[in-house]
C-alpha cells in the first residue's frame, strides 16, 4: 500500500467517523426537542417525575448528558428503555431483531442481484430482441413501482386468495413467513441491478478489448464469461449502496405489512410512545450501517479501480 | 470485402449519385420533442399523468359526495354503481377520497420538489460558482447531510413536529435537495470552463450577467429531467411515511393515508387497498417512463451510456 493509498483512507474513515458524531449528536438534539416525556401518566405526581428524571439522569444539561450517552454508546450500552418495555436494557430489545431484519435484507439482496444480473446479461446478450423488451418493461415497473405496493399485492395474492403463505411472520416458522417479504424486497433490488448490468454490459461489448478477444479467435461463450461478465460486475457494485439503502427505507414499510419483528417496527413503535433510548439506538444503527456501507463501497472502488480515487479524493 | 455482380457495370449518366442532401437545421426544441414524440413510453406515461391529473382535479369538485362525509349507514360498501371505489370504515365515499388523496400526494410532492429545486440550484451555483474555500465547507456540509439516511431524517422530523401537510413537505424538501445542488454543481463547473462564459468575462460582464445569462439556461433542461424523477420518489416518501403511521392527519386523505387504512382491513375488504394502491403505482410508474423519456430526447448520447 502506498502512502497516498493510507491517507486517502485515512482520510474516508476520519469523515465517516465525523459524520457518525454529526448524526449521534442532532439525533440527540432533536430528541431533546420532542414534545412530551417518556412520563406522560397522568398519575404520576411532581415529585415522582422529579425522581423518574434523577434516576434517569434526564435532570442533567443536554451537554452532560450527551457526554455519558457516547461514553456508554463505545461500550455497547444504548441506555434502557421508558416506554416500551420499561427498565429492559435497549440493547437487549434490538439484539434478537438484527437477525431477522438482517436475514431477510441479505437474503433480498444476494436474490435479487443474482437474478438481476442474470437478466441484465441475458437482454444485453439479445439487444433489441422481444426477450429485451419484456426485461426492459419489467425492469421500469420493477424501479417504479415501490417494495410494499408488491408486498400488498403478494399478501393479497399468495396469502390471502390462495393461503400458501402465512400472512402474519411466524417465528416458528421462519423459511415459509420470509418468502414473500424477501420477494417483495428482492423485486426493486431485481430491476435495479438488471437495468443496470444491461447497459453496462453493452457498453462493454462495444469495447475494443471485446473486439480484440473477437478478434484473436476466442469463441463467444468465453468472451462473455472471461471479458465481458467480469468487467460488468465491477460497475454493479457501485449500484449496490443506494439500492440497500432504499432496501432499508423498503423494509421498514414490509415489516409493519407482515408484522415481523425486526429493527423498522422497533423503530416505529419507539416513535409512536416517546422511547427516546429505542428511538435513537435504532437510528444510530442504521446510520453506522448506511455509513459503513458506504465507505467500503467506496475502498472497495478505490481497490478496483484507481482512477476513481484520484478524481474523488480532490 | 466482397464483389457485387453489377460492381463493373457501367453506370452511365447518374449524376443523383452526389446530390448532397441538405438537411433542415431544427432548433434544439424541435428537436427535443420530435425525439420525445417517438418514445412510447414517455407518451403513455405522460397521458397517464394528464388523466389522473384531470380527475384528481375534476372528480372531487363533480362527485355528490364529500370526501370526510361520515355515514354510518353504508359503512364498508363494495365497489358499485353509486360509489364507484366504495366506501371505507365510516362509511365516506373511496371514490372522492382516492381522488382528493391524489391531488394531495401530487401536491406534496411538487411543492417539495419545486422548492428543492430553488434551493439546491442556489446551493449548488454558489458552491461550484465561486469554488475555493466556499466551495471546500459548502461540499463538506453537504456530504455530512447526505450521509445521514433520509429515512432517519424523515422519521425524526416527523416526530418532533406534528404531522400535517407542512411537516410532510418540509421533511422532503430536507432530503431533496442535495441531488439538485450536486447536478447543479457539477453542471456549473463544467459550463464555468466553456468558451461563451470566458468572452462574457472579456466582455466585462458581472458575475449576475454570467450566472443567469450564461450558466443558467444550460443547466436548466438537467434540473428539469432530475426533477421529474424526483416527483415519484416525493410521491413514494410521502406514501411510505404515512405507511409507519406518520401521515397526513383526519379527514384529510393523502394516497399514502389511505394505503395505511384500507390495511387495516385488508382480509375483509381489499378493495380499499388495492384501488389506491394502483393508482399510486400507475402514477409512479408514469412519472418514471415520462422522466426516461425526456432524458433521452434531452440528450441522446446519454441513452446507451
Amino acid at each position: 500500500m502506498s502512502s497516498s493509498t493510507i491517507k486517502y483512507l485515512g482520510k474516508r474513515i476520519l469523515i465517516s467517523a465525523v459524520t457518525l458524531l454529526v448524526i449521534v449528536a442532532v439525533l440527540f438534539l432533536m430528541l431533546k426537542l420532542m414534545p412530551g416525556t417518556p412520563f406522560n401518566d397522568e398519575k404520576l405526581t411532581e415529585t415522582q417525575k422529579i425522581a423518574l428524571y434523577e434516576k434517569y439522569g434526564l435532570d442533567q444539561p443536554i451537554i452532560v448528558q450527551f457526554v455519558t450517552y457516547i461514553k456508554n454508546m463505545m461500550v455497547g450500552d444504548f441506555g434502557i428503555s421508558f416506554g416500551i418495555s420499561r427498565n429492559q436494557p435497549v440493547a437487549n430489545l434490538i439484539l434478537p431483531r438484527i437477525p431477522i431484519s438482517f436475514g431477510i435484507g441479505i437474503a433480498a439482496v444476494i436474490l435479487g442481484t443474482i437474478i438481476g444480473v442474470t437478466l441484465g446479461i441475458y437482454a444485453a446478450k439479445h439487444k433489441n430482441t422481444k426477450a429485451d423488451t419484456i426485461a426492459t418493461l419489467f425492469s421500469v415497473l420493477g424501479v417504479s413501482v415501490p417494495s410494499f405496493v408488491v408486498a400488498l399485492l403478494l399478501l393479497l395474492l399468495f396469502g390471502v386468495q390462495i393461503p400458501i403463505f402465512p400472512v402474519l411472520f411466524d417465528t416458528d416458522n421462519l423459511l415459509m413467513s420470509s418468502i414473500l417479504p424477501v420477494i417483495a424486497l428482492s423485486f426493486g433490488v431485481i430491476a435495479n441491478v438488471g437495468r443496470f448490468t444491461r447497459s453496462e454490459m453493452i457498453a462493454v461489448l462495444s469495447s475494443d478489448y471485446v473486439a480484440l478477444a473477437e478478434a484473436k479467435g476466442l469463441d463467444n461463450k468465453k468472451v462473455i464469461r472471461r471479458h465481458a461478465i467480469r468487467n460488468t460486475l465491477i460497475s454493479v457494485i457501485t449500484i449496490l449502496g443506494p439500492i440497500l439503502v432504499n432496501l432499508m427505507t423498503g423494509s421498514m414499510v414490509l415489516e409493519q405489512i407482515f408484522s415481523i419483528p425486526g429493527l423498522g417496527s422497533l423503530l416505529v413503535k419507539g416513535i409512536t410512545v416517546n422511547d427516546h433510548n429505542v428511538v435513537l439506538a435504532v437510528s444510530f444503527l442504521y446510520s453506522l450501517l448506511y455509513v459503513g456501507l458506504m465507505l467500503i463501497i467506496d475502498i472497495l472502488y478505490g481497490i478496483i479501480d484507481p482512477r476513481i480515487r484520484l478524481g474523488k479524493g480532490e | 470485402m466482397e464483389f457485387l455482380e453489377n460492381d463493373f457495370e457501367f453506370v452511365g449518366e447518374k449524376h443523383d449519385i452526389y446530390v448532397e442532401e441538405v438537411l433542415p437545421v431544427n432548433s434544439f426544441w424541435k428537436d427535443f420533442f420530435k425525439r420525445l414524440k417517438k418514445n412510447k413510453g414517455a407518451i403513455a406515461g405522460g397521458i397517464c399523468i394528464i388523466i389522473i391529473v384531470l380527475f384528481a382535479i375534476i372528480a372531487p369538485a363533480v362527485s355528490p359526495f364529500e370526501f370526510d362525509k361520515i355515514d354510518t349507514s353504508i359503512q364498508s360498501t363494495s365497489p358499485n354503481g353509486t360509489y364507484l371505489f366504495g366506501t371505507d370504515v365510516l362509511g365516506r365515499d373511496l371514490f372522492v377520497r382516492v381522488w382528493s388523496g391524489t391531488r394531495i400526494s401530487l401536491f406534496v410532492a411538487l411543492t417539495a420538489v419545486i422548492i428543492d429545486i430553488c434551493f439546491g440550484m442556489v446551493y449548488g451555483l454558489i458552491s461550484g460558482y465561486f469554488g475555493g474555500k466556499v466551495d471546500n465547507i459548502m461540499q463538506r456540509v453537504q456530504e455530512i447531510i447526505s450521509s445521514i439516511p433520509s429515512l432517519v431524517i424523515l422519521t425524526l422530523l416527523l416526530v418532533i413536529m406534528k404531522a400535517s401537510l407542512f411537516t410532510i413537505i418540509l421533511a422532503l424538501m430536507l432530503t431533496g435537495w442535495i441531488g439538485m445542488a450536486r447536478i447543479t454543481r457539477a453542471q456549473v463547473l463544467k459550463i464555468k470552463e466553456e468558451e461563451y462564459v470566458l468572452a462574457s468575462k472579456t466582455l466585462g460582464a458581472s458575475h449576475m450577467f454570467i450566472i443567469f445569462k450564461n450558466v443558467l439556461p444550460n443547466i436548466f433542461g438537467q434540473l428539469i429531467i432530475m426533477s421529474m424523477f424526483s416527483i415519484p420518489n416525493a410521491i413514494f416518501y410521502e406514501a411510505f411515511l404515512a405507511f409507519v403511521g406518520l401521515g397526513i392527519p383526519q379527514p384529510q386523505a393523502s394516497l399514502g393515508t389511505l394505503i395505511n387504512d384500507g390495511f387495516k382491513t385488508i382480509l375483509i375488504t381489499p378493495y380499499m387497498v388495492i384501488i389506491p394502491v394502483v393508482v399510486l403505482a400507475i402514477l409512479m410508474l408514469s412519472f418514471n417512463l415520462l422522466a426516461d423519456g425526456l432524458r433521452d430526447a434531452f440528450d441522446p448520447t446519454m441513452k446507451e451510456a
